[in-house]
């Protein structure tokens, strides 16, 4: 059925572009895989502030003082891990399997807490030992880079609640599972981010 | 209408045709886990050409965003994958042209600044 | 309690800003009590405020522009008026402090609240009836859009009336935007206005995208759409890649200026290079986001009213895809002389002057197209030729400051504000003007006056001129831009020339009021009963004049470009195709207040966040997502038009065009 009623019969050989409008699944996908790369180039414009403004400690502390690489391994395992099972979970919501998709989501949901209390650690312990964002442009950067991916992170755990809930209340409606495919792929692409900043803020100082 | 065919392609992510649904995920784990370690790694091991450590770095990032966007999120340049191929590769020009674009414009500025002692003598 | 909002905040002591209050406040008292004395808010809330219709959607981007245009001219006529009488010792009637404001703003509005509703709302219209589809890929979120631009432009009008607003141009540079150097709240005005318009842009360019490249005809591929749905897709794709970079900035400045950042500061490490750098990473794409749509109203236009197919349809789908990319790879060249070696500002040269090829490539398609046709010189006509004179003068200035020793000594002179004026009203304006007189007919179901349409163009032409051309000569003479006052008398004739362009281009904009009083006053007279009141080629002339909510009852089916032009064709030498028929009822979205509501919380928590009222952010940030999540919890968001209410619509459509 297509978006606009209408069942269309195409023959074969009939390219994609000309097959008419497409179901409202793809439709909502590629929005929001749009809004993805809009918000990929968001970091991206964060990444070019943090690139030029990294050495720029003002006398202050450094990156290479300041950030402990295991800390950051374990938060990148908890995020990985995390992705792993958000997939299972959409796997889930493909079955209509609501017991695999609570389980497979709240453990996606644990394992962002996790990653998020450590970030809110090593926060903590940066600006109780006076490195706080306002003591440097290189600090400020980093974390106006680094908090907004936590942000990201706590908006899309609350949103997970959110769709919990909807498939609690609602079942799994097309609309509930579209969400369902459209946060996944929010969470993978969290994902990515981290590993450019991984690599660029945590293993690029020196 | 055969069924694989999707007007106008596919969305981006789970595919809900794929044979054996969960194991592009374990792959792309095993992968990930693999590229993190060597990216730790390489960050801090002596054995390595020092100045040629970021160059390591960067390759291992852009092979595990890769590892993510193919395991994970099921992109590739299959027909029926096109809008969003395309998009992601205009949305990765954007965004290397401004990091990169940023990085070569504000080192040469910086490059062309006169030194602060000559600048401050010119306040008096 | 109410943070660092007081009495004081009103400017009293202003007595042209507290008339312009009494007389705004008096406008609207009394439009709203004659709403209200004829019982039109149920109607006006079921049928525009509530609606996801992308065709009311459309027009009230373009009502809100027209309004948003007197506001912008208001302060174009201020500064004109300036600068004629401030020469040598004479210091005008506008103090620096409220001059930087006025020039502040004019920018402002007119890039975000002019010219952006204005593109964006002619293709809302356009674009769905152009694909042959019912509506947008997103219905609501388009009206969460609208009504975020709406809040955007709540807030900067407010500013005038409660606080101030910026002085800092209409792109904000630091140092002098941080707060060390403009403490009040000026620039948050600025800032935060534009960050929830911004938001309700970049989802207008999703949404627009994702209309272009999944809903389309059956058998419309991408090398039969219409050129117009090109440069939209090529606009909205900047949208969707440049306003997240814009964002990004304003972000930046916002923490410096809210929690103490040192992102562009003058001191601890900041670098307000790397603000002019971002900004204009954004900026640049922003004027072509502009342009790319008139760009496709013209070539819809030309070929319409020559009679002929457009010439050149792969070139100028390769011309505005190169456009695209291209507009991303020319940023620097609006900081020249702000410190890069010759290197770098020869690379960002030459890319500048590439982009012209393509824009040329355009020019010449569309004078062979009308070449050898049968030109009916009608209202959008004259714009068009208008345009290509206008706008090739405009880009000729624009290489010449690409050349970065030339533009040395043209960097922020009065020859700069000429050339962006050139090309914005030439290219912008002008496609506008032609495309909403051109689509006026489609939206109302009747045509605009042509004799009045044709003074309103002669009133904008020969004024932009007058008032721009001296500016050139001035540029060239060492007059710098923004000037409250000068101290060469010699300049004064030429500013009294450019105020006099000011006050014909005035003419230009009461005019059209004119023309719409009397083109809905003599309505029958110029009814469009066929739907196709300019022999069109594209698929929105196959539609009723207005089209039903559903646009089309049956989706045509496409087998070449300019696809109505082909049926009708085919029509008359009576080869007419079977088609399938769709007899049943039709689906279609429900409207829904979400989009207001939302709007109205954004713009409690803009004003809070201005004012630095920590409770009344809560409430608009707590409101906002209220809304959201009731919108999201929504099963019931479609309505089924019946049957039979659509066979009572059936026109003649491809099938019977004759």
């Amino acid at each position: 059925m297509s978006a606009a009623g209408e069942v269309l019969e195409f023959g074969a050989g009939v390219p994609l572009s000309e097959q008419g409008p497409a179901p409202t699944r793809v439709v909502a996908g590629f929005g929001f895989w749009l809004f993805l790369l809009s918000d990929i180039i968001l970091f991206s414009a964060l990444f070019a502030a943090y690139a030029v403004l990294s050495g720029a400690s003002a006398d202050g502390p450094t990156a290479a003082e300041l950030f402990d690489k295991k800390h950051v391994f374990l938060e990148t395992l908890c995020l990985l891990a995390s992705s792993v099972t958000c997939g299972f979970g959409a796997l889930a919501v493909v079955r209509s399997d609501s017991r695999a998709l609570y389980l497979w989501m709240i453990a996606t949901l644990l394992l962002g807490a996790a990653f998020l209390r450590l970030e809110a650690s090593e926060f903590a312990r940066m600006v109780a030992a006076g490195a706080g964002p306002s003591h440097s442009a290189f600090l400020s950067a980093f974390f106006a880079l680094v908090g907004t991916h936590g942000l990201h992170v706590t908006l899309g755990l609350a949103w997970l609640v959110i769709m919990l809930l909807q498939v609690a209340t609602l079942g799994f409606q097309p609309m509930v599972a579209r969400r369902f495919f459209c946060f996944a792929l929010f969470w993978h692409a969290l994902d990515i981010v981290w590993i450019g900043v991984f690599t660029i803020v945590y293993l690029g100082a020196h | 209408m055969h069924p694989q065919s999707v007007p106008q392609g596919r969305a981006p992510g789970v595919d809900s045709h794929e044979a054996h649904p969960g194991r592009s995920y374990l792959i792309g784990l095993a992968w990930a886990l693999l590229l993190t370690l060597a990216s730790f790694w390489a960050a801090s091991t002596h054995s390595v050409y020092a100045p040629a450590v970021p160059v390591l770095l960067a390759v291992l990032a852009i092979a595990q965003m890769g590892v993510h966007l193919a395991f994970f999120l099921h992109i590739s340049s299959a027909p029926d994958q096109a809008n969003n191929f395309l998009a992601l590769l205009f949305g990765l020009f954007i965004s290397g042209l401004v990091v990169f674009g940023s990085l070569v414009i504000m080192t040469n500025l910086n490059h062309m600044m006169m030194p602060m002692d000559q600048l401050m003598q010119m306040q008096r | 309690m109410l943070g660092r909002l007081s009495l004081a905040a009103i400017p009293f002591d202003q007595p042209i800003v507290m008339v312009t209050c009494g007389t705004v406040g008096a406008v609207l008292v009394t439009v709203m009590a004659l709403v209200t004395f004829k019982g039109w808010w149920p109607y006006l809330w079921r049928e525009w405020i509530t609606s996801v219709d992308h065709k009311r959607i459309g027009v009230m981007y373009m009502i809100l522009a027209l309004v948003m245009l007197v506001r912008g001219f208001s302060d174009a006529i201020m500064m004109r008026s300036q600068q004629a009488l401030a020469a040598g010792h004479a210091a005008g009637y506008l103090p620096p402090e409220h001059f930087d404001q006025i020039f502040s703003a004019h920018g402002t509005i007119m890039i975000f609240f002019v010219a952006m509703p204005f593109v964006i709302g002619l293709m809302n219209f356009a674009l769905p009836l152009q694909l042959g589809v019912r509506d947008v890929a997103f219905p609501v979120l388009n009206s969460v859009s609208f009504w975020l631009t709406a809040a955007g432009v709540l807030l900067v009008n407010l500013s005038l009336f409660v606080g101030e607003f910026a002085r800092t141009g209409w792109l904000a540079y630091p140092p002098l935007s941080e707060l060390a150097y403009s403490p009040g709240v000026g620039v948050d005005y600025y800032l935060w206005s534009l960050q929830i318009s911004g938001l309700g842009t970049l989802l207008s360019g999703i949404n627009l995208t994702t209309t272009i490249l999944k809903l389309r005809a059956p058998g419309m591929g991408y090398m039969r759409m219409p050129v117009f749905c090109w440069t939209a897709l090529a606009s909205n794709l900047l949208i969707v890649a440049a306003f997240p970079v814009l964002t990004a900035t304003f972000g930046m400045l916002l923490l410096d200026r809210y929690c103490g950042f040192h992102f562009f500061t003058n001191d601890l490490g900041g670098n307000p290079m790397m603000y002019i750098n971002l900004i204009w990473i954004w900026g640049h794409p922003e004027v072509y986001i502009l342009i790319l749509p008139c760009f496709g109203v013209f070539s819809e236009v030309v070929a319409t009213f020559s009679g002929k197919p457009l010439f050149g349809y792969r070139s100028m789908v390769l011309a505005t895809m190169a456009i695209c990319v291209l507009s991303f790879m020319v940023w620097l060249h609006h900081f020249f002389t702000m410190g890069a070696s010759a290197a770098v500002n020869g690379f960002f040269g030459i890319m500048s002057m590439v982009i012209a090829v393509p824009t040329g490539v355009k020019v010449f398609n569309w004078l062979f197209t009308l070449y050898g046709g049968r030109v009916r010189f009608t209202v959008p006509i004259y714009w068009t030729l208008g345009f290509i004179v206008t706008f090739v003068i405009g880009g000729m200035t624009g290489v010449l400051q690409a050349i970065p020793p030339a533009d040395f000594v043209l960097h922020n002179s009065l020859f700069l504000i000429a050339h962006f004026h050139n090309v914005i009203i030439g290219g912008v304006v002008f496609g506008v003007m032609a495309g909403y007189n051109y689509w006026f007919p489609k939206a109302f179901g009747f045509k605009l006056n042509e004799p009045l349409g044709k003074a309103v163009f002669w009133c904008w032409f020969v004024g932009f001129y007058l008032a721009f051309m001296p500016l050139y000569a001035l540029g060239l003479m060492g007059a710098t831009r923004r000037m409250q006052h000068y101290p060469n008398v010699h300049w004064q004739p030429l500013m009294v020339v450019a105020f006099c362009g000011a006050v014909v281009i005035f003419c230009g904009i009461a005019l059209t009021v004119v023309q719409l009083a009397v083109s809905i006053r003599r309505r029958d007279r110029h009814r469009d009963l066929t739907g196709d009141p300019w022999d069109g080629r594209t698929l929105e002339w196959s539609a009723p004049s207005p089209p039903p909510a559903w646009n089309f009852t049956h989706l045509p089916r496409v087998e070449q470009p300019d696809a109505f032009w082909a049926a009708k064709q085919a029509a008359k030498s009576s080869q007419v195709a079977e088609r399938p028929g769709y007899s049943g009822p039709i689906h279609m979205p429900r409207n829904t207040p979400t989009g207001i509501f939302i709007a109205f919380f954004a713009f409690i928590l803009g004003f809070a966040l201005i004012w630095r009222i920590d409770w009344l952010a809560a409430i608009g940030l707590v409101g906002a997502l209220a809304v959201a999540l009731r919108q999201f919890w929504q099963t019931g968001r479609e309505v089924e038009i019946p049957a039979e209410e659509v066979a009572a619509f059936e026109r003649p459509t491809m099938r019977e065009a004759a």
